[in-house]
């Protein structure tokens, strides 16, 4: 067996009454990109949130790498090799696009925190040339100097992926990296995933759309009210009968 | 011009030559005695300092004029205690208010927002009554801490025989009253300005940006931001801190008033009027204010009846009533006026004005510019 990268170990959590993640057990290998489907409210973002210290869990462990990461904090984790692309796009919408790229790259870089003050940016050359690389892999080139609060919505999912993308992490988690986005844009995107999964990085991926889950997947997960109901590879998770009921219906 | 002025080297050229020249070109505005000019650069300091917490990571402190106070006390124990050269007077008075300011940081950055804000109100108004009362031994409560006769002034003592009188404030032998003063505050200011420019064009400084801009963004990335809003706290608050012993360098006299809540928000006005997270739009605020109040709170009734003396009689008596609520004591009425047009129709500050007009005027770029270092420094490369 593979090396796991990410080990999501009985994981149980509740808002309320409401039973948002319940005996959940995942396995993510490396190198490999790991799809997660469900309907609207599956709790799929939340096994994100509990994966990235967001929310703690209740019960069960989160493993990364072999190590637990309950006691961890979000920078904590970032700094370990997690980086994620959220739901709702979180960009520094003042900033432009090339400054919200180099950010990130300080983070990697420098670490949860440097302090000197007095170093100048314009001296950062080598990061600033990544940062123009990594934009133009996700198609951004010709808005660098934008302000980012500027940007479609498509676009701001794109340079988060960008603001991913140059942390190299090792494990990457994306949550609905094509919503919004025109046909175009998505195929684009799901090249672009396609290579960096050539390049060997670990991907967790929550998608809707089941183009995108197909060419990109090598294993899925299916979430249902909490539960994973089934795992497998794709040709196992088409013929299911047990997701054709809960997800797919009658998309298939 | 543009292009030169984002260079270091020239950005600071230019900003020094309009420091010191200050007492050429304000004197068609009638603002170019030494007082005033002190309090321009003094001001200056603050407001500058004040713009680092605030214009880069977006807390809005409303307890900054403790540290001014801070600054003052030390530095007048300095005067007191060791000897009248300022030096050591700046380097206790921004030692002090560093370290009050990591204290205070550190318990008020645990949260953000308007909690932040009223954190760091009730540490200063703490202080203001601890200066007021509780520590009157070290304040001299009502009446401020003053040069007297029986200091100890061990330093200067050791040196020389005391003359008669109070001695003065001095850098080595130079007196730092009147133009020698203002001299000596503006090489101050122009090193502060050219710290906060190092800071807003660092990776450190975009680090802060980042925090103020979208601060669990920031968490997500892999930083702590703790350590970096308390930098920025501590760094701002030292900067209070060489103002406030710059006041007693030029007036050796620290009350508990400088520490109240108003002069609190005297410095957030001007930062906003000049155009927070700017580099030099607090300091521009600054002037506006200082400038405005000495011009303002001298008008008396007299003044005004001269003033209006084109008008007749009964309309002159109207519009002497109607404007004397605006001068003297009520001067704070025409800054509220003032404050109150800026925010609505220039939020952006006095900066926001200026920018305004390039871009009409100079057929500037026809993208957004954004507020960013690296816009800022590309065009040059
Ligand atoms: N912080 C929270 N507090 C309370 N309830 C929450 C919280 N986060 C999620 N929930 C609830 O938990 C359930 C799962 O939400 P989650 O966002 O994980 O769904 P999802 O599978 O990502 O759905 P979608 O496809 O719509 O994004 C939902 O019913 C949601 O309302
Ligand atoms: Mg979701």
């Amino acid at each position: 067996m593979a090396n796991s990268v990410l080990h999501v170990a009985d994981v149980h959590k509740s808002f309320g009454g409401l039973q948002a993640l319940s005996d959940v057990d995942l396995n993510v290998e490396e190198g490999t990109t790991h799809a997660i489907i469900g309907p609207n409210g599956a709790g799929k973002s939340t096994l994100l949130n509990v994966c990235v210290g967001r929310i703690k869990p209740d019960s069960g462990h989160v493993v990364f790498n072999g190590e637990v990461l309950d006691a961890h904090t979000p920078d904590e984790i970032n700094q370990l090799g997690v980086s994620r692309v959220f739901q709702t796009p979180e960009i520094f919408p003042d900033l432009t696009l090339l400054d919200n790229v180099m950010i990130p790259a300080f983070a990697h870089r420098d670490g949860s925190f440097s302090l000197r003050p007095f170093s100048k940016l314009r001296h950062e050359t080598t990061i600033r040339q990544e940062a123009e690389q990594v934009l133009s892999d996700v198609g951004l080139e010709a808005l660098q100097t934008r302000e980012a609060a500027s940007l479609s919505r498509g676009d701001k999912r794109r340079l988060e992926l960008a603001m991913c993308l140059i942390q190299r992490p090792k494990l990457l988690l994306l949550d609905e990296p094509t919503a919004g986005m025109a046909r175009h844009d998505t195929n684009r995107t799901v090249d672009l995933l396609k290579t960096i999964k050539a390049r060997g990085m670990t991907k967790v991926i929550i998608e809707h759309d089941m183009h995108v889950v197909f060419s990109l997947a090598d294993k899925i997960s299916v979430l249902a009210q909490g539960r994973i109901i089934a795992s497998g590879t794709p040709d196992e998770i088409k013929g299911n009968p047990k997701v054709q009921e809960a997800y797919l219906g009658g998309a298939q | 011009m543009k292009q030169m002025l984002s260079r270091e080297p020239f950005a600071l050229l230019a900003f020094s030559l309009v420091i010191l020249t200050m007492p050429i070109w304000l004197a068609p505005l009638g603002a170019n005695y030494p007082d005033l000019l002190q309090k321009f650069t003094i001001y200056a300091i603050f407001a500058m300092g004040f713009n680092i917490l605030f214009g880069l990571t977006g807390y809005l402190s409303f307890g900054h004029a403790a540290f001014l106070g801070i600054g003052s006390y030390a530095a007048v124990w300095s005067f007191k205690l060791f000897t009248m050269n300022v030096l050591p007077a700046l380097f206790f008075g921004v030692a002090f208010s560093g370290l009050f300011a990591l204290l205070i940081g550190f318990i008020s950055l645990r949260r953000s927002g308007i909690y932040f804000s009223i954190l760091t109100l009730a540490f200063a108004q703490m202080c203001y009554n601890l200066a007021y009362s509780v520590l009157t031994p070290i304040t001299n409560g009502e009446t401020g801490l003053q040069l007297t006769l029986q200091d100890p002034r061990i330093i200067d003592r050791a040196l020389a025989e005391p003359g008669k009188g109070l001695p003065s404030t001095e850098l080595f032998g130079l007196s730092m009253s009147g133009y020698s003063g203002f001299y000596f505050c503006a090489v101050v200011l122009i090193v502060c300005f050219f710290i906060s420019r190092r800071i807003f064009y660092s990776p450190f400084g975009l680090t802060l940006r980042g925090i103020k801009s979208n601060q669990s963004r920031m968490n997500y990335t892999g930083f702590n931001t703790r350590p970096y809003t308390l930098t920025a706290f501590v760094i701002s608050g030292m900067f209070a801190g060489l103002a406030g012993s710059l006041l007693a360098v030029t007036d050796p006299l620290a009350g508990a008033e400088r520490m109240q809540w108003t002069a609190s928000g005297e410095v957030v006005l001007m930062t906003i009027l000049g155009g927070v997270g700017t580099l030099i739009g607090p300091m521009l605020g600054a002037w506006i204010i200082k400038y405005f109040e000495n011009i303002f709170s001298a008008f008396n009734p007299e003044t005004l009846q001269s003033f209006f003396s084109f008008l007749p009689e009964g309309l002159r008596t109207v519009a002497v009533d109607v404007s004397s609520l605006f001068v003297g004591e009520g001067w704070h009425l025409t800054l509220g006026v003032l404050f109150m047009l800026i925010v609505i129709f220039l939020p952006g500050g006095v900066m926001e004005g200026w920018r305004r007009i390039t871009r009409r005027f100079g057929g500037g770029s026809g993208t957004k510019p954004a507020s960013s270092p690296n816009a800022a420094v590309q065009p040059a490369e």
